[in-house]
């Protein structure tokens, strides 16, 4: 079998919070193995580290402990090449167009003008935004600007999609949508996703597997395996296997939300 | 034209009615202030006899390269000063404090550096103009949605890209508050610094009619200088208002 494309092995995170700083264990110990090719998800409760574990494997925030490795080669300081990231907020450019958005990363491969709008051409028609290339991101929806930033990841066609939380901002319609137009791009592109999300059905309906995260600090306690077809959309809802494994991650998950509400009520604090 | 903008012209028009009314009924006598529509007829033998021209260039040129000084190291040390947070914190204190200091009392000290030529005067806008470049441009800066400086680094781009292709156009509304501000000072520092001390100049001229108490020469000069403002300043309205228009903040 080929090595994994991501391997985390004892990563953890302790940053220095509150006033007079001290040390808070916001992550780990975390060991997993991604395939390439798979389709991952991650949930877990409020402030649990989901995003942390994204910015750790994305090379945006180093580890206080552990290993990341992307394609066999540990990840430092710097975002390695080949890994893309859709964030939750909005992350488009307000002052170029959407097609002067979604071309913004490949000035560095110091393509041809035509190579250039040609793939920028491919990927809006990817994401269905053809008809808004000349558009400025004020004039979309939510949804449509985060199509923008999805096509600016995937113009460089990265091998690893790193998603945290990209439909958080939309409305439960929209959210489906994008999860099929997302299940339909991953299996048009062949990269590995790993997607953050705290919508269970979410979870259950997009990925391969499932990792459920515990309270802080934030480990693996469960993973399900969920053993769609690859060929799936958001219709798998019926099947009457979805109802069983959105069972399974509530179980586990809701000690730990119950966990992080009561000490939150315990001392005061918001997350 | 909208409803504000008739007020706004009425309120004008209106204000030079009662002068006019004032100055024929000789309630404001010639030697303060002449009728307004001697003031531009005196305005139009002005401008046309063209004796004015060597003026207005030499004040708009020495205006154009205060204020470029002020936009080309105002925005360079405001991104500079953004990645240096201690420097910043060290400086803040004269930022706010910066307006309070009288800047024309260098402009003696200035002369007697360089000379009495174009630099003092160029240097005395400059200094009107840049902290408000500096300020303005850094309260951008900070505004920077994180998620956009996360992308970069995706991107992996070189600090300087990350300057000119996001940090800047992304501040770009609040720089043009700092532009706006830094034109009305250059011409301030320029203008008033001719007024003070100089060899030529619209401030000059307007200083030189004054002792003079030739009013066909001072009051033509003084519009001259408030039609100017008002162009530039609705030049930069109209960019103002398509950038944040593009941005839908309007």
């Amino acid at each position: 079998m080929a090595a994994p494309q991501v391997r985390l092995s004892g990563v953890g995170k302790t940053f220095m919070a509150g006033r007079p700083p001290a040390p808070l264990h916001a992550l780990g110990p975390i060991d997993l193995e991604i395939e390439r090719g798979e389709f991952f998800a991650v949930v877990g409760p409020s402030g649990c580290g989901k995003s942390t574990l994204l910015e750790v494997i994305a090379g945006l925030t180093p580890v206080s402990g552990g290993r990341v490795e992307f394609e066999g080669r540990p990840i430092a300081a710097e975002a390695p090449d080949g890994i893309g990231v859709v964030f939750q907020e909005d992350a488009s450019f307000a002052w170029l167009s959407v097609a002067e958005n979604v071309g913004f990363g490949l000035r560095r491969l110091h393509l041809g003008r035509s190579e250039l709008a040609e793939r920028v051409r491919r990927v809006l028609q990817l994401v269905g935004l053809s008809d808004f290339a000349t558009a400025y991101p004020a004039q979309l929806s939510g949804g449509m600007r985060q199509r923008v930033c999805i096509a600016r990841t995937l113009v460089m066609e990265p091998r690893l999609i790193l998603l945290d939380e990209p439909f958080g901002a939309l409305d439960q319609q929209t959210r489906l949508l994008m999860g099929d137009e997302l299940l339909r791009l991953w299996r048009q592109t062949d990269a590995t996703v790993f997607l953050i999300t705290h919508a269970l059905d979410e979870a259950t309906m997009l990925a391969d597997r499932i990792g459920v995260m515990s309270a802080r600090p934030g480990r693996l306690i469960d993973v399900v395996q969920t053993g769609w077809p690859r060929g799936r959309d958001s219709r798998i809802m019926e099947h009457p296997e979805f109802g069983a494994i959105a069972a399974r991650l509530w179980k586990t998950l809701r000690e730990e939300s119950l966990k992080t509400i009561g000490r939150d009520a315990a001392t005061g604090s918001a997350p | 034209m909208s409803r504000v903008g008739w007020y706004r012209c009425a309120i004008v028009l209106a204000s030079l009615a009662v002068l006019e009314a004032l100055s024929l009924a000789g309630i404001i006598d010639r030697i303060t202030m002449q009728a307004p529509h001697l003031i531009a007829r005196d305005f139009y033998r002005i401008v046309v006899s063209g004796r004015m021209n060597s003026a207005i260039l030499k004040t708009l040129a020495n205006t154009l390269a205060a204020l470029g000084l002020a936009l080309g190291v105002g925005i360079v040390a405001a991104v500079l000063l953004h990645r240096a947070r201690a420097l910043r914190d060290t400086l803040d204190p004269l930022f706010a404090t910066y307006y309070a200091v009288p800047v024309f009392a260098f402009y003696p000290f200035f002369i007697v550096v360089f000379g009495l030529g174009d630099l003092p005067q160029i240097l005395i806008g400059f200094m009107l103009g840049v902290v408000a470049m500096i300020v303005n441009t850094l309260n951008g800066l900070d505004r920077v949605p994180g998620v956009l400086l996360k992308t970069a680094r995706i991107l992996r781009l070189p600090p300087a890209d990350v300057a000119l292709r996001i940090t800047l156009p992304a501040a770009a509304p609040h720089i043009v508050t700092g532009v706006k501000l830094a034109v009305a000072y250059a011409f301030i520092g320029v203008i008033g610094s001719e007024f003070i001390l100089s060899r030529g100049g619209i401030g000059y001229e307007i200083s030189f009619a004054y002792t003079n108490f030739d009013n066909a020469v001072m009051y033509p000069l003084i519009v001259l200088i408030l039609l100017a403002s008002i162009a530039i300043n609705a030049a930069l309205s109209r960019w103002e208002r398509a950038l944040l228009e593009r941005r839908g903040m309007l």
